[in-house]
């Protein structure tokens, strides 16, 4: 997988991950491509299409589109798929995950979507293990680490 | 106000959320920037105050700015702080400090190098969440420094028995991405057998990751990995041999391991069909098992049920594509497709359609899959969504063969009509290569391609036109008709621009074979032509005075209508210079020259030589290769796999006329007078010139007589090029000359007086180059200043290869001109002839210089006589940046000596050139001045011309 998005219906990106180095320059105008390019589609389309040299594969949940580039090689189902547990991912952690969640903790957004995805590539497909690592790390937090509550100023 | 969401688990920032919400409520983009820049000022001054962050505050802030950088917009502080972070022994804080440098990281090596330390530490902290934080980061940062300093550390992580299971998934996916962009710095070694044993793994986890991995490593390098075919074999077979309770958490929606059969099946794919007959006969097994399951009812009526199952079905097809070696499941496969094309997700039927391009190129297959015509051709006349259609146009171009190219043209045609503008460019190309390869008679082609003008003239590109010229020239069967043919097109009141430029040429060439009609008699086709001319753009109308002057010689009953045309104000006065020099010229030509004359300069266009389709080279270029079903292919397969590896087709067709005989990917020749381009093709340049003085300056308007021409081979001497010459004065490798064809790099070293070259000649197209060779040549002066011995070449480059040639250099003594690099070969049948100024100059042969300011000054004084010293002052050409003037000067061979000059903006520089006769010591003071934008260089050194040619080299570089 060369990238990941994740933008609003109103052309809000709300996450990015590049799995590739890219310049800044070219990943906003790959953004801005891409997202109109997206969202001009009809619901009922599939979700394929060839865009430059990649293929795009995305799916729409709720008012979020999720985006991913992958290669000419590679599966487009499965990648619907990892998208799809991507959801469930953070729908588990959040609980009934919505877009605000994703703007407010867009940092537990990207750590999750790291212990899932690294490199572009599948980590780790069970559920479980995604978020036992999830978990593990917030108990660090709140068990061992925690400063204190006068922390929250 | 927008509803702030309680904070979730973990620990909360509330001052991140207060200004998150606060943007969030910024009613328009400037507030959004107000607020930004509010927020960005109180960070800088936390982050500049004399009181000391606590760790919390620092995240708190370091968040925020990551937060504003995600937003769009530029953050240029903070870093610092983020590495900070890294050190922390609070996790919350070590991570985000990780979530920012991989989101921001640049390349200011002192971070890196903190970074990197920070790294190291966590990565020998045996703490498997600081492990993995840290791998995440290189992983995600994936830059050529992290490589350098942890590639080699990795593999070890990875395969050390005591390292944890969710680390060795991180270390195996950190390693694959580090082997993605730096494939030289990933060591192979005893690490890659134990890797390949992680298939093995009883966590799926691991194996999943491990899978990854091998599969990049094996896609580069296959032999290393080869014992992993019967380690994937068995994971396979256990995979979809199981129960679906078996794998526990690893099933998905009652699918055993979707991911890890499609990517088991996906390493499969990097090797052929294994050899051992069980191994393979286990693997067909699980082929069998995955296409049964496809017919059996699904399991749960969830779309990511039928999703999972079928990303494996599809990998499988892939697989046994690849393999491309059991027809019974060819066949299957082409049947469950078959099903598929029919499906009422559009998900499936868009993929059915593709996977069945590739399963029309083999052989086994290619029949199976023309049985779904009916089918494809509705699914271009209904599917609603335009990237199913294209799907289906590329189906049936990829399924076409002789048997039912008018069917599957007519319907094309009929498609193109309506096709969203996005893809009429790609049909047109389609349409005309199959029009050509499947013509049994050119009359069908003939009428094809005019339909393809009239039903999509706009989007019919110089190539499709230029070919079907080229293919009326080479075919005097269709002459006759194709000149009836566009005569009656062009009665059309509105016709396409581009049917004129046809009708235009074909008339010119071929309207006497049907000058005895009176229909169409020489004065009827000529005002037909004319009738159109004030409505064409330059260069048609260019190319229709050039029909007209062929017109004069074909027919001298209309030479005075023509020369009446011509003589009019609006041709001999035209504001646009190339109609205005054409109409001069062929007015002039039909008033002087013998018919005789006219006869020789206006024969029929001799026949183009067999190259290349360009239309095919345009469509590959449109879709890269890799997306072009090889229709060539499949006629000469013999059951192996080649063929879908094969990026280009092979071209071996029995039709005469599947070579192009006009390739665009070669360099043309810069525009010329058409006149003095006819004489120069027909070979009898001298008299008409002389006798007309008609060698004016080439003009620079475009020509299409000479787009329209053969590329003759031009067997004078070539222009040398000398474009990147002076881009090597401090450098030594790179690119010294690239066309559309081939491509010259160079990698040099220099020793003392000695010097090699590394020469790289890179075939850019898909076609062999014939005959080369290459050799060099210095002006008699040089010859004995400089010597050159060139290894000589293989006389062949394959398609899209590189070979490699060594060039010896000795310098005797010094020298000011450069030898030249003369490369010759045919490609397509031409004689290709170029030559190329080979970067070897003076300096390269310079050792640098210590000395301390005294020395230098007490040098500088010695070399006082006039003819010693050269300066020059000039224009900077660069922005003046010290760095990048540091860099040249080294570059350029001499040591650059600080607190030398009292001027610190000042440079100074001290080297030896060394050659076999002398050495000579040679000093350099380079004086910018910023406000003037200018340089002051000087050069002293004991002999004048050295320092002459060395003052010339480097005042060009800045």
């Amino acid at each position: 997988m060369r990238f990941m998005l994740l933008f609003s219906r109103q052309g809000k990106l709300r996450l990015q991950k590049w799995y590739t180095a890219t310049a800044e320059r070219d990943k906003k105008k790959m953004v801005r491509e891409l997202m109109q390019t997206v969202l001009a589609r009809k619901p009922k389309m599939c979700s394929f299409l060839e865009w430059r040299d990649l293929k795009i594969v995305y799916k729409r949940y709720a008012s979020l589109y999720f985006c991913c580039a992958i290669e000419e090689q590679d599966n487009e189902l499965i990648t619907l798929e990892v998208i799809h547990r991507f959801v469930e991912l953070l729908d588990k952690y959040f609980g009934s995950v919505c877009e605000l969640d994703i703007i407010f903790n867009f940092e537990k957004a990207y750590f999750i979507l790291d212990e899932f995805l690294m490199g572009g590539e599948i980590q780790d497909t069970s559920k479980k293990s995604v978020l036992k690592a999830i978990e593990q790390a917030d108990l660090l937090q709140e068990v061992t680490w925690t400063p204190g509550k006068n922390c929250y100023v | 106000m927008n509803k702030m969401p309680a904070v979730s688990k973990g620990d909360g920032m509330r001052g991140l959320a207060v200004f998150i919400s606060d943007i969030r409520n910024c009613k328009s983009k400037e507030a959004e920037i107000k607020r930004i820049n509010k927020e960005l000022a109180n960070i800088r001054s936390k982050f500049k105050g004399d009181k000391a962050l606590d760790g919390y505050s620092k995240k708190k802030y370091v968040c925020k700015l990551l937060f504003i950088f995600l937003l769009g917009h530029d953050i240029d502080f903070g870093h610092m702080e983020a590495v900070n972070l890294l050190s922390s022994n609070k996790y919350t804080e070590k991570q985000i400090g990780y979530l920012f440098i991989s989101v921001l990281v640049n390349s200011n090596s002192d971070l890196i190098r903190l970074i990197n330390n920070a790294i190291k530490n966590d990565l020998a902290s045996r703490n498997p969440t600081f492990m993995n934080l840290a791998l995440h980061c290189i992983a995600n940062v994936g830059s050529r420094e992290m490589a350098e300093a942890f590639a080699s550390e990795i593999p070890r992580i990875l395969v050390a028995g005591d390292t944890m299971d969710c680390v060795k998934q991180s270390a195996a996916l950190c390693l694959l991405r580090l082997n993605r962009t730096s494939p030289d710095l990933v060591p192979m070694g005893e690490w890659t057998a134990r890797v390949v044993h992680l298939l093995n793994d009883q966590h799926l986890g691991v194996v999943t990751s491990a899978t990854s991995l091998i599969t990049t490593l094996a896609q580069k390098s296959p032999d290393n990995f080869k014992t992993s075919i019967s380690l994937a074999i068995a994971r396979l077979s256990r995979i979809v041999t199981s129960t679906s309770i078996d794998l526990q958490d690893y099933t998905y929606y009652f699918v055993a391991a979707p991911w890890l059969s499609v990517k088991l099946l996906r390493l499969l794919q990097c090797y052929p069909p294994p050899e051992d007959t069980a191994l393979r006969s286990r693997l067909t097994e699980c082929l069998e098992t995955i296409l049964n399951k496809a017919q059996e009812p699904p399991k749960s009526k969830k779309v990511q049920h039928s999703n999972a199952k079928n990303a494996v079905l599809f990998e499988a097809i892939s697989l046994i594509i690849h393999h491309d070696s059991e027809p019974t499941l060819l066949v299957r496969a082409c049947n469950q497709l078959g099903q598929f094309l029919q499906h009422r997700e559009t998900n499936l039927r868009y993929l059915a359609l593709e996977s069945m391009c590739t399963l029309a190129s083999s052989e086994f297959s290619h029949e199976a899959v023309k049985t779904h015509i009916d089918t494809v051709i509705n699914a271009l006349k209904t599917e609603r969504d335009v990237s199913v259609r294209q799907r289906a146009v590329d189906l049936l171009y990829a399924m076409c063969d002789r048997s039912n190219a008018k069917q599957i043209v007519v319907e094309m045609l009929s498609y193109l009509e309506t096709a969203d503008y996005s893809i009429r460019e790609e049909i047109v190309l389609k349409v005309a290569i199959l029009a050509e390869k499947y013509a049994v008679d050119y009359t069908w082609y003939v009428d094809t391609i005019l339909n393809l003008i009239r039903i999509a003239g706009d989007y019919v590109s110089e190539e499709v036109w230029y070919r079907v010229i080229q293919i009326v020239i080479n075919r005097d069967d269709v002459q006759g008709y194709a000149a009836k043919t566009v005569f009656e097109a062009l009665q059309a009141p509105a016709c396409h621009e581009n049917l004129v430029k046809v009708g235009g040429y074909i008339l010119g060439e071929f309207g006497n074979l049907i000058a005895g009609d009176s229909r169409s008699s020489p004065l009827v086709q000529f005002n037909l032509l004319h009738s159109k001319f004030h409505l064409c753009s330059v260069p048609t109308q260019a190319l229709l005075l050039s029909a007209y002057i062929k017109f004069i010689n074909l027919f001298p009953e209309v030479k005075a209508t023509i020369q009446e045309v011509l003589r009019s104000d609006s041709q001999l006065r035209n504001a646009d210079v190339e109609l205005q020099q054409r109409a001069v010229e062929y007015l002039r030509l039909s008033c002087i020259a013998s018919t005789d004359i006219l006869a020789t300069v206006f024969e029929e266009m001799p026949p183009f030589p067999e190259r290349e389709s360009s239309i095919l080279a345009k469509l590959k270029r449109k879709k890269g290769p890799g997306n072009l079903p090889d229709i060539d292919a499949r006629r000469n397969v013999n059951g192996n796999t080649e063929h879908s590896e094969k990026p280009e087709p092979a071209n071996k067709s029995s039709f005469a006329l599947l070579a192009d005989l006009l390739p665009t990917n070669r360099p043309r020749p810069a525009s010329a007078s058409p006149i003095m381009l006819s004489t120069a093709t027909l070979g009898s340049t001298p008299p008409i010139t002389a006798l007309l003085n008609l060698n004016s300056p080439p003009s620079t308007g475009a020509s299409l007589l000479v787009d329209v021409f053969p590329e003759s081979s031009c067997l004078t001497a070539p222009e040398v090029s000398e474009e990147n010459f002076f881009r090597f004065v401090c450098k030594n490798n790179g690119v010294i000359y690239e066309n559309q064809l081939l491509q010259i790099g160079l990698k040099s070293e220099y020793r003392q007086n000695l010097g090699r070259i590394y020469v790289f000649y890179g075939n850019k197209t898909s076609t062999q180059f014939l005959s080369f060779t290459s050799s060099v040549t210095s002006p008699d002066s040089l010859k004995t200043q400089l010597i050159v011995h060139a290894k000589t070449v293989d006389p062949i480059i394959e398609g899209g290869a590189q070979v490699q040639q060594i060039l010896n250099i000795e310098c005797v003594s010094d020298f000011t001109d450069a030898p030249v690099l003369n490369v010759q070969f045919r490609y397509g049948g031409t004689l290709q002839n170029i030559a190329v100024k080979l970067p070897v100059m003076l300096n390269k042969f310079f050792q640098p210089t210590e000395m301390t300011s005294q020395d230098f000054f007490q040098r500088w004084k010695q070399l006082g006589a006039p003819q010693q010293e050269v300066q020059k002052i000039f224009k900077a050409k660069h922005p003046m940046d010290t760095d990048v003037t540091k860099a040249k000067i080294l570059g350029f061979g001499v040591t650059l000596l600080e607190r030398v000059d009292p001027n610190p903006e000042n440079f100074v520089g001290a080297g030896v050139i060394h050659s076999k006769n002398s050495q000579v010591g040679c000093l350099l003071r380079l004086e910018p001045n910023t406000q003037a934008q200018m340089y002051r260089l000087t050069l002293r050194t004991s002999r004048d011309s050295v320092s002459q040619r060395l003052c010339e080299l480097l005042s060009e570089q800045f």
